[in-house]
């Protein structure tokens, strides 16, 4: 459904991704781990045409069309839904004008409504704040607004920038549990997380990211499976990293 | 004197609200504004004389024209500014407006004409034994029906949301599929319109290529009272500048009533920096 082929992204002088290739199957969840700074965001943006002029190299491609060059308004419009890191709600507009923006590539009205209600039954909090500007949600709140606004315009894909991050274990939990249900509608999904149990309970497929570079691919449970994952992502300890040569040696034999 | 001072309150109006929309949705300052309204009352002034246009004809050609020129502004001046401040956009803006009034004083000449309008100046109407002149009243009409059409526009149409979607988080808008540049081009557009009417209002009194510097600048100054961003802020300003104004002309000395306009800013700012109404949310750390 998407094809990353070798993309390479700076940020002016700083190349934040180094020639990273990804495929996302129809119907899968993907997921992206990796530390801080790895660059997962950057190459969420990278694909939305958020980052000016990039990728410098390498194709993206979607359903067989590629999209690399377009302008973000009309990547969305082909079926691209992005909930970005920062959540980046409309502060001064209220939840539910919120929620109807996101359906604003879309003339269905009767249809809009019914999503919305929709929505509503996923995240029944945002109903009771459907009338309160979105600035005063709280932050669990206003992620379930980013992923709501973001299922309002019907994607075909959506991708999640880190939906765990800043909240209590059990809106985790509950984020998750939606996020399989809404893949399980038949929404593809391509979702960034440092919370790598989490997201490889919920996944197909995993990808390891570091430096800008994919280091790891398999299946989610594969992975979950692997030394080095859980040593690194997973935080299990393991004999071996009780001397700390073998964890370096390890690490160095990755890339 | 109270009458008088809504009625030129109401040409601040229209001038405030045409600022306020551009500043609402790019935080920039529009010292053209003016002279934007100015270039379309020239315009018509010749659809009306030179080319012997009925006034039906005339005026809707003027608001395409006024639409035509924010979008033609926008579109090939503000747009190609990279990454500009606000004090770089408020250069831009002055030296569209200096542009903008050197073109009409060079194809229309410095000295006053006369412009044709359906009303005379001079016809007035007593109500509750108080004259207000039909122009006065019907430059009061638009100001208030143009900021109900706004009100409503902002506040429940789709096209309104999107602009204000635009304002306050652009990458979010288009994240949404909202065509962030036509919708800059399109605010331009439409507050231009809204300027244009001001222009038109006041051509029949005086018509001359500095008729707009003074409405602008009240009009910008009861926007700033406003907060900058309310349309309703912009209009109430508008209405209390102009009848202080009137009244301090009457009581104290006329020489400094446009003077008083300027006290007033300086005391709101002062007061309430950020206007007397705004209701900006205050981002939590
Ligand atoms: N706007 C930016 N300008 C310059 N450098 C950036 C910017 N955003 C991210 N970077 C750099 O790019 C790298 C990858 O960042 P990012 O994609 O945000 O990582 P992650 O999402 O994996 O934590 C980091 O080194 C970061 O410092
Ligand atoms: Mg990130």
């Amino acid at each position: 459904m998407l094809e990353i082929k070798n993309i390479e992204t700076y940020y002016d002088l700083i190349y934040a991704i180094r020639g990273a290739s990804l495929s996302v199957e129809k119907g899968t969840i993907t997921t992206i781990l990796g530390n801080n700074g790895a660059g997962k965001s950057t190459i969420l943006k990278t694909v939305m045409g958020l980052i000016d002029d990039q990728p410098d190299k390498g194709i993206i491609e979607y359903q067989g069309q590629r999209i690399d060059g377009l302008d973000t308004e009309e990547i969305v419009r082909l079926g691209i839904a992005y909930v970005p890191e920062g959540r980046e709600v409309f502060e001064e507009l209220t939840t539910r004008e919120n929620l109807l923006l996101g359906a604003y590539i879309r003339r269905d009205q009767r249809e809009i409504r019914q999503d919305l209600e929709r929505i509503y039954s996923y995240f029944p909090i945002l109903k009771e704040r459907s009338k309160q500007w979105a600035g005063t949600l709280s932050g669990g709140e206003q992620q379930m607004l980013a992923i709501g606004r973001a299922l309002m315009s019907r994607p075909d894909l959506l991708f999640l920038d880190e939906p765990s991050l800043g909240l209590s274990p059990l809106l985790v939990k509950e984020i998750f549990r939606i996020i399989k249900e809404i893949n399980q509608e038949g929404v593809t999904i391509l979702l960034v997380e440092q919370n790598a149990r989490m997201a490889l309970s919920v996944a197909d497929i995993g990808l390891i990211l570091e430096n800008g570079r994919f280091v790891m691919k398999g299946r989610a449970s594969e992975l979950l499976a692997d030394k080095d994952v859980q040593e690194f992502y997973l935080g299990v300890s393991s004999d071996a990293s009780a001397k700390g040569y073998q964890r370096w040696k390890r690490k160095k034999a990755w890339r | 004197m109270i009458v008088s001072g809504i009625a030129a309150g109401s040409t601040y109006a229209l001038m405030g609200m045409a600022m306020v929309i551009i500043y609402k949705t790019s935080e920039v300052p529009n010292f053209a504004q003016g002279e934007m309204a100015l270039a379309t009352s020239f315009f018509t002034l010749m659809l009306l004389e030179q080319r012997g246009l009925p006034y039906h004809l005339a005026f809707p050609a003027a608001f395409l024209f006024a639409i035509g020129l924010g979008c033609l502004l926008e579109f090939a001046v503000l747009r190609r500014a990279k990454e500009p401040s606000v004090l770089g956009f408020i250069v831009i803006t002055i030296g569209l407006e200096m542009i903008l009034m050197g073109l009409v004083s060079w194809k229309f000449g410095a000295d006053p004409k006369t412009m044709p309008f359906p009303i005379s100046p001079y016809d007035s109407i007593a109500i509750g034994g108080v004259f207000i002149s039909s122009l006065e009243l019907l430059t009061l009409f638009v100001a208030l029906v143009l900021m109900i059409i706004l009100f409503i526009f902002f506040r429940f149409s789709k096209l309104g949301m999107a602009m204000k979607a635009t304002q306050q988080n652009h990458t979010a808008a288009r994240l949404m599929g909202i065509r962030t540049n036509r919708m800059l081009m399109l605010t331009w557009g439409i507050s231009s319109l809204v300027g244009c009417t001001a222009g038109l209002l006041i051509s029949p009194i005086t018509m001359q290529p500095y008729m707009m510097w003074d409405p602008m600048l009240k009009g910008f100054a009861a926007a700033v009272m406003g907060g900058m961003t309310s349309l309703p802020g912009a209009v109430f300003g508008a209405y209390i500048l102009g009848i202080i104004e009137n009244l301090f002309g009457g009581y104290v000395s006329i020489e400094f009533k446009s003077v008083i306009a300027f006290i007033i800013i300086v005391l709101v700012l002062c007061i309430r920096p950020s206007g007397l109404f705004s209701r900006h949310y205050v981002k939590k750390v």
